[in-house]
């Protein structure tokens, strides 16, 4: 008997060591931190920005200006509730200390310059796709813009969410490898509209339904899902829910705001269409042709 | 026997359309559907379609009759049902009531400067600009 209560706690134990050798945070490998480590391009950043949404969560609540990034726009969810951090330049408050590698580990790893996991309310889980210049260039960009002091209260969960170490668990489960989906025989067009939409666009995050753990269906992937806020529900980006648009309206809807019954998007998307309105003319139109074409 | 029979449905039938009538979701409602149509029409000219002064002249009517109707059909009786509505409204109300005004007072002013396709390009989204203002607030489709 002692035996076997010996042999419980040693696998136990184990399986303890593991799961805490499992979740430790990583963080980009040495080829990626000297390609975000180059010089960034500004002006190339600024696009960046606008196809990544950052003021979305970011912008400093009652105040129009998007650039200024202070963070602290509740995100109340399920889980708790999420306050976006200032990621404005400030030295003390902000992301001015930050190397361009600490920035890297942020987006494309989801871990904090001090090492620790970072909640996926932040969707690394879509930016993780971004090249690494679109990585430099944006930081680049956010260089440039007006340092903010202040912080937003810290994120607080309840138990068991507040553990952060259970976010690397949470990410083995649902970030697999990116590997190289096979895009072959399809347009550039198509190829610049699967990364805004997957990478830096991060659409799936709120037009996906998600699992009582937070993490995105995967087989429905982009078929619609209820606003993390609560408020209402973000439609279907399948081809087929899109019948009714042809291309010119997608690209519109993403310019004006107004759809082809001639309404005008509401909600939350109200921000992102000010956002992809900013883009390039030919950013929208791809959008439009990876959707149309089924988003796979 | 019959006559009453009729009687009674045309009494019906009217109570019933008396009451649609009465309820401020469905008139509401209404009113952005036709807000919608129009506006569909207006997109198409602003990206290319031939102007037509008279159709531009009709959604700025139907812009108008709606701004002026809107703020009455957003009782506290009428939170919850077919709406989109959010509770933001009714906590924000003087906000949301001001937003209708600044949309009559901008049609009333498009109404005046829009007398040709350049007048229409230069003036029209401004005035458009005001749905996706208030959508954005007050409004979480649910479909």
């Amino acid at each position: 008997m002692r035996r076997w209560i010996g042999l419980f706690a040693l696998v136990l134990g184990a399986a303890a060591l593991a799961a805490w050798g499992l979740s430790a945070p990583r963080t980009v490998d040495a080829d990626t931190a000297a390609a975000v480590s180059a010089p960034g391009d500004a002006a190339a950043g600024k696009i960046v920005f606008y196809a990544g949404g950052c003021d979305s969560c970011h912008a400093s609540p009652g105040q129009p200006d998007p650039l200024r990034l202070a963070g602290g726009l509740a995100l109340k969810t399920a889980f708790g509730s999420f306050y976006p951090p200032n990621i404005s330049p400030d030295e003390k408050d902000g992301i001015g200390a930050w190397s361009a590698v600490d920035f890297a580990n942020a987006l494309l790893e989801g871990v904090s310059p001090s090492g620790t996991h970072l909640y996926p309310a932040f969707p690394y889980t879509s930016y993780r796709r971004m090249t690494p210049k679109d990585v430099r260039d944006l930081f680049a960009y956010m260089k440039t813009l007006p340092p903010v002091a202040g912080r937003p209260p810290p994120t607080s969960l309840a138990f068991p969410f507040d553990f952060r170490r259970g976010v690397g668990l949470w990410k083995l489960w649902y970030l697999g490898p990116l590997g190289n989906p096979n895009s072959s025989g399809k347009s550039d067009s198509w190829r610049l509209g699967r990364y805004l939409v997957e990478g830096p666009g991060h659409c799936a995050e709120c037009h996906s339904p998600r699992d009582i753990f937070g993490g995105i269906i995967a087989a429905k992937r982009l078929t619609g899902g209820p606003m993390p806020d609560g408020k209402g529900k973000a439609p279907s980006l399948m081809a087929s829910a899109l019948a009714d648009w042809s291309k010119a309206d997608i690209a519109e809807a993403l310019s004006s705001g107004f759809t082809p019954s001639g309404d005008s998007l509401g909600g939350a998307m109200a921000g992102v269409v000010r956002n992809t309105a900013q883009l390039p003319a030919f950013y929208r139109e791809a959008i439009a042709e990876y959707l149309k074409s089924g988003a796979q | 026997m019959k006559r009453w029979l009729v009687v009674g449905l045309v009494t019906a039938v009217g109570l019933g359309a008396a009451l649609a009538d009465g309820d401020p979701i469905k008139q509401r409602r209404d009113l952005m559907k036709a807000n919608g149509d129009a506006t569909k029409t207006v997109v198409g000219m602003m990206k290319g379609a031939p102007f037509d002064l008279a159709a531009v002249k009709a959604a700025l009517k139907s812009y108008a009759e709606a701004a002026a109707k809107e703020p009455a059909l957003f009782p506290d009786s009428s939170k919850t049902g077919d709406t989109n509505a959010l509770p933001a409204i009714w906590e924000n109300k003087a906000d949301f009531e001001a937003r209708f005004k600044k949309l009559a007072n901008d049609v009333d002013a498009a109404s005046t400067a829009i007398v040709d396709e350049a007048s229409f390009k230069a003036t029209m989204p401004g005035v458009l600009k005001n749905c996706g203002g208030c959508h954005e607030q007050y409004r979480a489709k649910k479909t």
